[in-house]
């Protein structure tokens, strides 16, 4: 069993090394697509383009907005004193959000009153709009004076305090999101056309002529294709340790254990697939349909799970990288150990053991 | 293999949906024959190979490879035979030798005997020196003995050959078949399908299948004798092409084909030459030569097929 199943890795090694730009795209598709969309992919808000409408003229409205444009979040686009223009500004998108200040505001803080600022949202953008707001609040709070009057007896306040990611960067949540979305994409692309190219050269039929089993085939094929995604999630891992911050604070051997059987999961997906389709064509198009949607928005990359309908919920129990996720968000932004995500684990090793055993069966039954 | 019989098939059948591609079929191959199938494409003899090489399950019927039954004992069968696929099966990007090393092991060949083997191998396909080119940039007939010497790397008594030398030049097949003989000579039972008369001649037996059903079997010389003598006729005359015009519409003329400069004409009975006679005679080709030529295996078929698609009611046109 051993040596035959080597038999066919060697095989498959030797000709992924005659097909080297095949072998390179596998570990090096990965990096360089984190590098592309690590970047883009952030729901931090910068640069806003804020138009200001400072009708006080005072020392106060100006470090009102002082304060908006040295936060770092805020382009100055527009400064004015009438607030008019808003309308046009907004209109036209040359501005984002509008800032008004009302004549009598240093007045109205001298004589301890408080003083309303306006800001105007383009929420045509909610996303966009809400983080924004969240940022007015915070700048506006940061420059209001303290409240003299201390609160009412028996009031409560929220203080928040946020831990693993205390300054909320989206990368740090995302980006292991996008390691695993990119890892699966490219595991199950990797083996699905494994088997079907065998079918299409036709040695698919000498192959099975032999007394190669099913299994001995598909571990052999499956092999090499092991160790060069296990290259690419570490070179993944890495650059988003180096460039996006992401943390390692687990055990970097729990790391590759989650991580490994993800990929044999992704690989053994990819080989059953590749069972189904009779042209390499299909057997792409499956491995897309197969896993982007799913795993962009079915795995908590970017929608937590606990806000969908339960149906949905359900269906994610099939989305390996949900799994995943919840394991690789763990060890890295909390180091946390498998007493927490072990039942993650094992659903990674459920499916990567079923698919395989799916694949093995369609190899059996399709004589 | 104690039993003299290597290949036996019992009322074989394989059904796909409503499509009978092997229609109750039955033979016998015994030890160290060589065996010719032919047909024409969707005759059904890739699927009969396929059944047989265990990588089929037959609808109904047995057969029995090597004294194992192809429906129970598929694995067992798949270490005492070796199968040379239609489709060229090595691996053009890989080497000689990565070839040999890959399907050795694949067959489960290793040390001592896998070395021997693979020598064998190089040997008989005249590669020796070319261990390390791709096969990719073999001429075709070097692939083709390669893929041979692959396909027996494990010494299998029965080897199925499934048109192994299509797309290869004339010397090349003719050496091809003289690897073939040698096998067969060493007790190595070969079952093989051919487009090309001249290698079915070479044959010990041939059947031949059409849509499905064997509509003959017979070693070539016994099927030629049971053609009948006085019905294959050469006619030469000064237009062939006239000739052949007249001939299509005479009665009694099963068949009327040119062939070079001369005619070869095939008729139902020996009376109807007088008709031949006639014919051209009234039509303009008085004096064309007519002499009786032995039959081809050819027109054995021919006529096979034709008696196969007249039981069918007409309904079968194709010809191989």
């Amino acid at each position: 069993m051993m040596r035959r199943t080597l038999a066919v890795a060697v095989k498959e090694v030797l000709q992924l090394r005659r097909d080297w730009r095949t072998a390179l795209a596998l570990v090096g598709m990965p990096v360089v697509l984190l590098l592309i969309y690590g970047f883009a992919l952030s729901f931090d808000v910068r640069h806003v383009r804020l138009a200001v409408v400072d009708a006080d003229g005072s020392r106060a409205a100006r470090e009102v907005e002082r304060a908006f444009v040295h936060s770092g979040y805020f382009d100055l686009v527009h400064r004015g004193e009438d607030s008019r223009i808003v309308d046009s500004l907004l209109d036209s998108g040359r501005a984002q959000a509008a800032l008004v200040i009302p004549a009598g505001h240093a007045a109205a803080l001298a004589a301890s009153r408080p003083s309303a600022v306006q800001l105007v949202l383009d929420g045509s953008d909610a996303q966009t709009a809400a983080t924004v707001l969240a940022y007015a609040r915070q700048i506006v709070a940061a420059v209001s004076p303290p409240p003299r009057r201390p609160p009412s007896a028996g009031s409560a306040a929220a203080r928040p305090l946020v831990w693993y990611n205390p300054d909320l960067a989206s990368s740090r949540f995302l980006v292991p999101g996008l390691v695993a979305f990119i890892l699966m994409v490219t595991t199950v692309i990797a083996t699905a056309l494994a088997v079907v190219r065998e079918k299409e050269r036709g040695s698919w039929e000498s192959l099975r002529a032999t007394p190669l089993g099913a299994l001995e085939l598909l571990a052999g094929k499956t092999l090499p294709y092991l160790v060069l995604a296990a290259a690419a999630a570490a070179g993944a891992l890495l650059l988003a340790h180096v460039l996006f911050q992401v943390p390692l604070r687990g055990s970097p051997l729990w790391l590759a254990l989650v991580t490994l059987l993800f990929l044999l999961g992704g690989l053994g997906w990819g080989v059953f697939l590749s069972t189904l389709a009779d042209t390499q064509q299909v057997a792409f198009q499956a491995a897309l349909f197969t896993t982007m949607l799913p795993t962009l928005l079915l795995s908590g990359f970017i929608f937590p799970i606990s806000s969908m309908p339960p149906l949905i919920q359900a269906i994610t129990h099939l989305v390996p990288a949900r799994y995943f996720l919840i394991a690789l968000r763990g060890i890295v932004l909390k180091g946390t150990g498998p007493e927490v995500w072990g039942a993650d684990m094992i659903g990674l090793a459920v499916f990567a053991v079923a698919v395989l055993a799916l694949a093995t069966v369609r190899t059996v039954r399709s004589l | 293999m104690s039993s003299a019989i290597a290949v036996e098939a019992r009322r074989l059948t394989r059904t796909f949906g409503t499509f009978r591609a092997v229609d109750d079929v039955s033979f016998a191959v015994p030890r160290g024959e060589v065996f010719g199938f032919l047909g024409s494409n969707g005759a059904g003899k890739t699927t009969t190979i396929r059944i047989l090489c265990g990588l089929l399950a037959p609808t109904s019927g047995s057969a029995s490879v090597a004294g194992l039954d192809v429906a129970t004992q598929a694995a067992a069968i798949k270490e005492r035979v070796g199968y040379m696929s239609q489709r060229f099966s090595l691996y053009t990007d890989l080497t000689v030798e990565e070839n040999l090393r890959f399907w050795g092991a694949a067959y489960g060949l290793h040390g001592a005997r896998a070395a021997a083997r693979r020598h064998w191998a190089l040997e008989m396909a005249d590669l020796t020196g070319r261990r390390r080119t791709l096969v990719r940039e073999l001429p075709g007939g070097l692939r083709q003995r390669l893929a041979l010497g692959a396909a027996l790397l494990h010494s299998p008594p029965i080897a199925f050959l499934d048109e192994p030398t299509g797309g290869v030049d004339p010397a090349a097949r003719r050496r091809f078949w003289g690897v073939i003989d040698g096998l067969a000579a060493g007790g190595t039972t070969i079952f093989v399908t051919t487009h090309f008369m001249d290698e079915a001649e070479r044959c010990h037996r041939v059947a031949l299948m059409h849509a499905g059903r064997l509509v003959a079997l017979d070693t070539p010389a016994r099927l030629k004798a049971a053609f009948g003598a006085d019905t294959v006729f050469e006619v030469r005359s000064r237009s062939p092409q006239a000739a052949l015009r007249i001939l299509e519409g005479t009665a009694g003329v099963a068949e009327a084909t040119l062939f070079g400069e001369a005619l070869h004409v095939v008729l139902t009975t020996p009376d109807a030459v007088a008709a031949v006679h006639g014919a051209l005679n009234g039509g303009g080709e008085a004096g064309a030569e007519i002499r009786p030529i032995p039959p081809t295996l050819e027109d054995v078929f021919m006529r096979a097929i034709a008696a196969a698609a007249r039981a069918d009611g007409g309904a079968a046109g194709d010809r191989p």
